[in-house]
Formats: C-alpha cells, structure tokens, sequence
C-alpha cells in the first residue's frame, strides 16, 4: 500500500521501510522549537534530574515570544532561565530581545524548516510548519526535554484526512476563510489525532505566507499536524533562505495512499468567515454578521501577522481612521522592518492604531492589549475559547486580516470587499 | 475513594483549565490555586485529594501547555474522566505520570458527586454510589508502563 507524505517522514525518521497508521514509532527528530513558557520547566525538570546532554545545539530552534519584552517580574525569571541557559550551552539559534519573534513566524523565516523534515515545539502551533511540506507537531514540556535532551520521542503514527482546494480565492477571501471553512465543517475534534493533508489548484497560487495560515491551525481542528506537498513556491522561499544544513527532500504522498476522510473545497464559492466565540468551529459568512459591535482589534500572531497580512490590511486603513482600538503586532523583526520601509506602519499610526514590537501578548490573553469584562475584539488570531484574550466574559472574533481591518474601520464587524 | 466533579461540557479547554494570565509560574502548588478557575471559580475549594473531574468530549484542547495537567496534579486531583481527550493534552498526561481515562458515555454513567473506586491495572470503576461496575480501555502497555515509572523522563532515566 502506497504512503502519504507524513507515513514517509515517520518512516524515515523511525528507520523503517514502511509505516502505517496506528504504528507506535521511536522517531529521530530534525528540529526542536523552544519558547518562553513551556521550555523554562523543561530545562529544570533536565537539571533536577542530572541530565545535561542536549542532543544536538544546531536542531534546537530557541526564542522567548509569549511574555517578551517580559510583562512582569515572574516572565522576567523564565526569560533569565532560558536565556541562561542558551547561553550557556553556546546555542547558536538562539534569537534573544530584538531579534526575537512569534516562533512559528521567526523559525521558517529564518530558514529553519525544511521539507521533508520531522520537527516538534513546545507549542500547539508548531504545526505551522507542515506548509512546508514537514511533519511538525507541538508537544508539552516533559516531551520537550526528552527531545532536547536525546533527539528522540514516540509518536503514534496518524491517519490522514485530505481536503482539496480548487478554484481560487474571490477578492477579500483569504487562506484565513479557507481553514476557518475547514474548521466550520469537521468541528474542533474533527481532526483528533490525524494528519491533514492539503492538495489542490488553489494552493499553487497562495504563498507561503498564505499557506502557512493554513497550516496554522490544524489544531483547531484537533489535527495532530497539517501538511502542504512542498512545491516550487516553497522551493523559491526557501532559497538563500536556509541556515545550516542545506539540502533537503520534497516528498509527494504515493497516489494509492489511504485517507480516512475526504473532501473539496470550492475556494472560488467562499465568502469571508468571522468564527464567533467561543469555538474556532463558529464561522458564519459576513454577510449574515456584519454590524455586529467590537471594542477592540487585533492584527497579529501566528496565524495572519506576516507582512502579506499587513499589506492587506493597510490597503484598507490607507486614508481612514479607526474606530476603536487597535493593535498591529508585526511577529519578527524583519516583518517589523519590512512593513516600516514600505510605509505600513506609517499608515497604520496615521489610521489611529497601535503598533508595537513581535511579541504574542494579547493573543493569549498575556498583556499589551488584554480584554475587560464583556469586550469584543475582532482578530487575526487563531482562538476565541472562553477567557483566551483576557476576563473569561469577553469575546473574540477570528477572521481574515482585510475582515479585521474593516472593522476597526467602522468599529463593527464589516465587510471587507466594500473597501477593495 | 474518589469523588466525581461532573461538568456536562464538551471541549473543555486549556484557557479554562489554566488561564495564560498564570503561565508566568511553572510552580504546581501555584498553578493549582487556579486549576479550572475559568470554567468553575470554586472548584479548587470543592476538591479534595484523589478527586476525578468527568467532562464530555474533546478534554484538554488549545495549547500544548502542562501547566494544565500540573495545575490537576497540584492540586491533588486523581485523574481525569472523559469521552475523548485532545491529543497533546493527552500525551501530557502520560508524560507526567496521569492517569487520563478515555470512558465513552462517562456523563451518563457518572453523577456529580459520586464516589468511585478506580482500578487503573484492569480498567474498571466501582461507581459506590450508584452501585454500578464500568469498564474502560486501559492505557496500551508501554503507555502504562511510563505512567508507573513516574513519568517520560523517570521513564528515559530508568532504561538507561
Ligand atoms: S501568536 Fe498566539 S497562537 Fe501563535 S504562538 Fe503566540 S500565543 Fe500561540
């Protein structure tokens, strides 16, 4: 029986001819993601124990993003013990304050993720990096320090789903809608425990950037990981890009591989989503839910804050003024950079907006724009669970960057075609 | 015995078990003061050591953060009940020696305030309270076998 992309990688890394799903594999891993909050307890939990072996320092990938620049007194300790510890261990990727960024923004743009790959994080949504046409999974703190330690962890070897994407995207829809359509169709368990494979016309015109959105939130799904077959856009981004290693290998899944669950998208027929709170699975077409009242908006995470989501979205501040609050947080350095030499931040500040440095802060409800009783915020991140941008009473609305946008624009939830 | 915090929900995820605003602590005993403060603001309260918390569906999904098992730890709790559980919310557990009981249809079999008697080795619950006997899956050998030795690392340690 043929493999599907992520049963090759397994058997790659777990030394086999062959796996299948449902096998319980020893894998060798590739790159290891390491942030703020999750890595600090498994650095301890190595030390209580005597382990200090690190399996290997260029694998690691290590960035404080969730609380930095540190919130208080608390995150200022898990940031000296992560940077004491980087440090120490002469760990050369280690991207400290200024060059620090949202980690599954910074990794790929930095040129750590390559095809064909087996790589894990110590966060949820380092399956992000499957646009890449990798397996990434995130993994808690206790996997976290048995792959630093030895490069080694068990993984159960997930079916696959397959959704194919044809068509391609009507003004104002972006890959945002796509997964949110996703997401709105299978329900947030939907997924649970599988691979989800994306195939189709309608990737070979999204970027990297776009695909990556994608990817993004397979976890939203309750997908073990999402995978994107990497292609000649991926080649083109990957070029003077990549650090170290240099090579790498473009797998295909093998046509008689087996999915558990398929299905079709039409991008052509989408219209742009707003997931209402308090479940990703929400989505409702903006035309059924527009003029709906928000307090404040979010352009940012790990999900839509890449340069392309700002050139969306200050197409349409371009000469307007915000109605309520908003905040742009550009997720790296170089975005920051970029989106100021093109005059986006310029616009955005005129607009009435807030720009600050990469950090995730409100996404998570961690502070730099966190939530009161009852408010509404219309964003570009990827959760609206209870009490997941700040008092457990509000609120969060996820959507596209040209949805967000808008609706800062008119202080509701607002269409965004109208404004391009 | 074990007493049963039942919470007719699906989806219970790690925002409600432990809200990011507290992940500036690592510290279990901390973590615990705040375990499920945003789906039940008095639980803590409720719990005492060796109670198991029954919930629907999809338990533990969002972030791939163990505070959310270590805040259940800290704060004594025995194990955790549920129809079905997220994936690395799962894993979690195992790794940190927790015992997670996949148990279709728990909300029917268990109510609010039920005593059980666990036996983790052959999968059964002795429901006292209602007088009944339910089976679940035990976890599979090797997965047992890292909850007994402590957790992964204990695990990794003692085979080496
Ligand atoms: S931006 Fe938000 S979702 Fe992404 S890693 Fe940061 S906290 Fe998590």
């Amino acid at each position: 029986m043929g493999m599907t992309i992520t049963e090759k990688i397994f058997a790659r890394a777990a030394g086999k001819a062959s796996v299948k799903p449902g096998d319980l594999v020893n894998a060798k891993l590739d790159g290891v993601m390491c942030h703020d909050v999750t890595t600090p307890p498994s650095i301890s939990m190595l030390k209580e124990r005597g382990i200090d072996t690190i399996f290997d320092p260029e694998k690691l990938y290590i960035t404080p993003d969730h609380f930095q620049p540190a919130k208080d007194i608390k995150s200022a300790e898990l940031h000296k013990r992560l940077d004491k510890w980087a440090r120490e261990n002469n760990l050369p990727y280690y991207y400290p304050l200024g060059k620090a960024g949202v980690c599954h923004a910074l990794l790929p743009e930095q040129g750590h993720i390559r095809p064909g790959e087996l790589i894990v994080g110590g966060d949820s949504h380092t399956c992000t990096y499957g646009a890449f046409g990798c397996f990434s999974a995130g993994i808690g703190s206790t996997d976290l320090a048995a792959a630093i330690a030895i490069g080694e962890l068990w993984f159960k070897v997930p079916a696959s789903m397959r959704f194919t994407l044809n068509g391609s995207l009507p003004k104002g829809v972006y890959s945002k809608d796509v997964v949110l359509e996703v997401i709105r169709r299978i329900g947030t368990d939907g997924a649970l425990y599988k691979a989800i494979e994306y195939v189709g016309p309608a990737l070979k015109e999204m970027s990297m950037e776009a695909r990556m959105t994608i990817t993004n939130m397979a976890i939203e799904a309750g997908g073990k990981n999402a995978i994107i077959a990497a292609d000649e856009v991926t080649e083109e981004y990957l070029k003077g890009r990549l650090k170290g290693k240099q090579d790498y290998v473009m797998l295909e899944s093998d046509p008689d591989a087996e999915y558990v669950h398929e299905d079709t998208i039409d991008c052509s027929a989408l219209e742009p989503l707003v997931a209402f709170p308090h479940l990703p699975s929400n989505g409702r077409k903006i035309s059924e839910c527009a003029g709906e009242v928000m307090d404040q908006c979010y352009i940012g995470s790990c999900t839509n804050g890449r340069i392309e989501d700002y050139r969306i979205a200050a197409s349409i501040m371009k000469g307007r003024q915000v109605q309520i609050r908003t905040l742009i947080v550009p997720t790296t350095p170089t975005v920051w950079r970029q989106a100021n030499d093109e005059g986006l931040l310029n616009i955005f500040q005129s607009a009435g907006c807030v720009v600050s440095a990469p950090t995730c802060g409100a996404c998570l409800g961690g502070f730099m724009g966190v939530l009161g009783a009852g408010e509404k915020c219309v964003s570009t991140t990827n959760r609206n669970f209870v009490g997941r941008m700040g008092d457990p009473t509000s609120e969060a609305y996820l959507c596209n960057p040209a949805t967000a946008a808008a609706s800062a624009v008119e202080g509701k939830l607002a269409d965004p075609r109208n404004y391009l | 015995m074990a007493k049963a915090h039942v919470y007719k929900r699906d989806h219970v995820n790690t925002d409600e078990i432990i809200p990011a605003r507290y992940l500036n602590s690592d510290d279990p005993a901390e973590l615990a003061t705040h375990c499920l403060e945003d789906l039940d603001t008095d639980f803590v309260k409720k719990c005492t050591p060796g109670d198991v918390v029954v919930c629907g569906d999809d338990f533990g999904c969002g972030s791939s953060r163990e505070h959310a098992v270590w805040a259940f730890q800290g704060a004594k709790v025995g194990a955790i009940i549920a129809h079905s559980f997220a994936r690395i919310f799962y894993r979690n557990c195992i790794n940190c020696g927790f015992y997670p009981i996949e148990l279709h249809g728990a909300l029917e079999k268990i109510n609010d305030g039920d005593e059980l008697e666990i036996d983790y080795k052959t999968g059964t619950i002795d429901n006292k309270t209602q007088g009944t006997k339910i089976e679940f899956t035990a976890l599979p050998d090797f997965a047992l076998e890292i909850v007994n030795d402590g957790g992964l690392l204990e695990h990794i340690k003692k085979k080496k």
